[in-house]
């Protein structure tokens, strides 16, 4: 199949930007959308021109690398998907392709198609964490937790920090990661100590980067873990509670 | 000897290694209202209170199909409201202070919101963007509130005030409203201005939800359709009264 790319070309943060138009010929139904970038730098390299940057990892949908917006998407059409699950034959016989970097002011564009996206480590690294005694693993099924519970904090956890929530929000609003984040640790027996601390400071750390939530629902539909905003509202919900909680009074129940 | 006495003394006062000033604690109201998400969550709170205000607005006027007589008596009313607790218009003066506050935090909670939000994204996006979730309501709160908003002076300076030119008195509410609604340019207006109220309760009148962390499974699904509701319920009874009276049927 023929595809025609329009690409986002910009040699660095302070360089001008501009789109290129490239043709690409003989492309492979079952190539991923990266791999026709493969195809695509292999020739650029061919003819002595710099090859597109952009960011790739392990290549199955887990590691979160991938980061392009196609067609005014967060990682193209498809639902659930990521960029490099993403496969030619979902697009037409001729199609022309319109790629961009994910934009937000928290996430400075370094080159082409690659924006850094460490405001996401500094949202992790202000609460992202339990306080587990060292030494050997303690036994299976020692804390009990609900069946419904464990398979909501799972759902959480399987946010990549992808970044598509903060592409896809019309407010540059981190608050799908954030949720993801912080509730998969609150929803757990093992992240009560630490819970009101964890969603104020995530979320204040998450406020000094990025835009507010409008629930649109945009990150939702554009999350390739298809994560859902339900854990906004959870997350919303720990928030506003955290800030009256007396803190001292955190390890009584009920 | 001296020097012996004066080494821990020294150490007191100045420390070896430099110390962060004591970090200065706001007032808790402050530091709450810092928060994009209390915002959001004042927003809800106020929200839910003009929503009770448009509800009641609106129960209270279609009195104006029971005939003058109900609708003026209904009128005088609200001023005898809590009567003999509180002297005459004392209640409806504290139900209006409290509802000018809801309206000055949920429009100056959007409106900082908004700058944090044109900020939260310098670089636009160079191609088109293809949204699969955000809706028309959704897009447009912004707008469809500062229409509600400029409405609501109009609207003020129409009926409460006089001012707009139509024969006004003071307590007549029925020959009030009839005369200005009977012009044809200000019934459309209060027609377009109802419409976008019932465009950002469609939007509101679900997302409050999701601000206020009100999210069970169990409910999620009636959350829209509570939304729909409300919306169609506020629409299509506030714009039948203009409608009814330009077109003659009631006067």
């Amino acid at each position: 199949m023929k595809v025609t790319l329009t690409v986002w070309r910009q040699a660095g943060p302070a360089a001008q930007g501009r789109f290129e138009t490239y043709e690409l010929d003989e492309v492979s139904e079952d190539m991923s959308f990266l791999e026709l970038f493969d195809v695509l730098n292999e020739r650029l390299i061919a003819k002595g021109e710099e090859p597109v940057a952009f960011d790739h990892d392990c290549r199955e949908g887990i590691c979160g690398s991938c980061s392009m917006m196609i067609d005014g998407r967060p990682h193209g059409p498809e639902l659930g998907t990521a960029t490099c699950q993403l496969h030619m034959r979902k697009f037409a016989d001729g199609a022309k392709i319109t790629v961009e970097p994910w934009r937000a002011g928290a996430f400075p564009l370094v080159r082409d198609l690659v924006v850094d996206r460490s405001a996401f480590d500094r949202i992790v690294e202000s609460g992202g964490y339990i306080t587990a005694p060292t030494g050997s693993a303690p036994d299976g099924n020692l804390i009990l937790i609900p069946k419904a519970v464990a398979d909501s904090a799972m759902d959480a956890a399987a946010c990549i920090g992808c970044g598509a929530c903060v592409a896809a929000c019309p407010n540059s609003a981190a608050n799908l990661f954030t949720a993801a984040k912080v509730m998969h640790l609150n929803l757990l027996p093992q992240g009560q100590p630490e819970r009101w601390e964890r969603v104020t400071n995530m979320v204040d750390t998450m406020e000094q980067f990025f835009g507010s939530c409008t629930n649109h629902g945009e990150c939702e539909a554009a999350c390739p873990k298809e994560i859902s905003i339900d854990f906004i509202a959870l997350m919303n919900r720990d928030y506003i509670k955290a800030q009256f909680k007396q803190r001292r009074l955190a390890s009584q129940r009920g | 000897m001296t020097k012996v006495d004066e080494a821990p003394k020294a150490r007191l006062e100045k420390p070896a290694h430099p110390v962060p000033k004591e970090a200065r604690t706001r007032p808790f109201i402050v530091e709450f209202y810092g928060s994009a998400i209390a915002k959001k969550w004042l927003m809800a709170i106020t929200g839910i209170m003009l929503m009770g205000f448009v509800f009641a607005h609106m129960v209270g006027n279609l009195k104006v199909y029971l005939g003058a007589d109900d609708l003026n008596h209904y009128g005088e009313w609200l001023r005898e409201m809590g009567e003999p607790i509180f002297p005459r218009t004392v209640l409806l003066w504290i139900m209006r202070i409290g509802l000018i506050g809801a309206f000055a935090v949920h429009i100056v909670s959007a409106a900082q919101l908004t700058r944090m939000n044109r900020k939260a994204r310098p670089d636009k996006y160079e191609s088109p963007r293809d949204y699969a979730a955000a809706n028309f309501a959704s897009r447009t709160m912004r707008w469809t509130g500062v229409i509600v908003g400029l409405f609501v002076i109009f609207h003020l300076l129409d009926l409460t005030w006089g001012a707009t030119g139509a024969d006004w008195t003071r307590g007549e509410v029925y020959e009030n409203l009839v005369a200005s609604f009977q012009r044809v340019p200000v019934a459309i207006v209060y027609i377009l201005a109802n419409i976008a109220l019932g465009i950002h309760l469609y939007h509101g009148g679900w997302s409050m939800f999701q601000s206020l962390g009100w999210n069970n499974r169990k409910f999620n699904d009636w959350r829209r359709l509570f939304a729909i509701g409300f919306a169609a319920i506020i629409v299509v009874g506030n714009v039948s009264i203009p409608l009814l009276v330009v077109t003659g049927v009631v006067d």
